[in-house]
């Protein structure tokens, strides 16, 4: 049985020959770890995965396009940057506005994303759920005053969930197990 | 931690866009003028000083597979222990402490949706604590890497 992917489209490569669907595989999950820091990464990919360079290069182009990849390049560790205050701000808003809002929040410089979730009566009441990325708690806490003034949710329950701790902060690994 | 103006540039100009090609460092290289080893050596220290975690891609979630955000109410003086429980369960990729009574706050993954949820029900029994399920029904925000506030840092 081949692997059921999300490489149909991606597995009839336009400049390199058809690569086959276990290499594929193999190159998402160990792109899940990164590209190597070596002078020719597709290169040792291609190795590791059992593919070409070639077909590497155009495998990575093709989940780019399609969506799959959503961004490629450094992944900023902010709390050693010094960012050290990350609040979860969570949303009750009414249904027929959270759309409408979620897509305002999300041309917010500083909310660095926002998702609406659902709601599970009666333990937790919020549906939009925006994620503040501060230099301090201060920082943030203004704005989510502004976000409040700005988008008249004064009568909209909220809360703020700073994070106090990492336990955990890594990459998806989705292929197999872990 | 302070990074120098180089480390800086590379970061504002390459949180995307990485170049698919033979040498992708050697053009980031020539962009911030300095030698392609030079660039590798500076990621290797990003790395290793915990500046970057990686070079890498970050997958749309919702097709690179199943994922959820996952939230349980930990007793306060358990909550180490809670939380390492839940780093041991397979998937798991972000885990935090937050301040609220669902104090403890994961992002749990798997290839499909069947196997998350059975992951989830396994959790919860070795747990003993019930886990607040919460996928996501719309996203409005992509994360691009967003601009980093240097003078804020600063």
């Amino acid at each position: 049985m081949t692997p059921r992917l999300h490489t149909d489209v991606c597995s009839v490569l336009r400049n390199s020959p058809p690569a086959s669907p276990w290499g594929l595989l193999r190159l998402r999950k160990l792109l899940e770890k990164g590209v190597p820091l070596t002078p020719r990464p597709f290169q040792t990919l291609a190795e590791q995965a059992g593919l070409s360079e070639a077909q590497v290069m155009d495998a990575v182009d093709c989940w780019q396009n399609d969506g799959l990849i959503k961004r490629m390049g450094l992944v900023v560790q902010h709390r050693t940057l010094g960012y050290r205050a990350n609040a979860m701000v969570v949303w009750d808003i009414p249904d027929e506005q959270v759309s409408r809002l979620g897509r305002q929040f999300a041309d917010i410089p500083f909310v660095t994303l926002c998702y609406q979730r659902p709601r599970r009566l009666p333990d937790w009441p919020y549906n939009l759920f925006c994620m503040i990325h501060g230099v301090s708690r201060d920082r943030v806490e203004g704005q989510i005053e502004e976000l409040i003034r700005t988008h008249q949710l004064q009568q909209c329950p909220h809360a703020v969930l700073f994070s106090s701790k990492a336990y955990r902060q890594r990459g998806g690994c989705y292929v197999g197990s872990d | 931690m302070k990074l120098d103006r180089t480390d800086q540039q590379l970061i504002n100009l390459y949180q995307r866009g990485l170049p698919v090609c033979e040498r992708p460092y050697e053009v980031m290289a020539g962009k911030l003028g300095i030698s392609e080893d030079e660039l590798i050596q500076r990621l290797r220290r990003l790395q290793s000083d915990r500046v970057i975690s990686r070079v890498g891609p970050v997958f749309e979630h919702h097709r690179a597979g199943a994922s959820l955000l996952a939230a349980v109410a930990a007793p306060p003086e358990q909550m180490d222990l809670v939380a390492a429980r839940i780093n041991r369960a397979p998937g798991v990729n972000h885990n935090y402490a937050r301040e609220h009574p669902y104090n403890l706050w994961f992002v749990m993954t798997a290839p499909d949706e069947d196997t998350l949820d059975e992951r989830l029900d396994e959790l919860e029994q070795q747990l003993r604590l019930p886990i607040l399920r919460l996928p996501m029904v719309e996203g409005y925000h992509i994360d691009l890497g967003f601009a980093i506030d240097w003078e804020a840092l600063a």
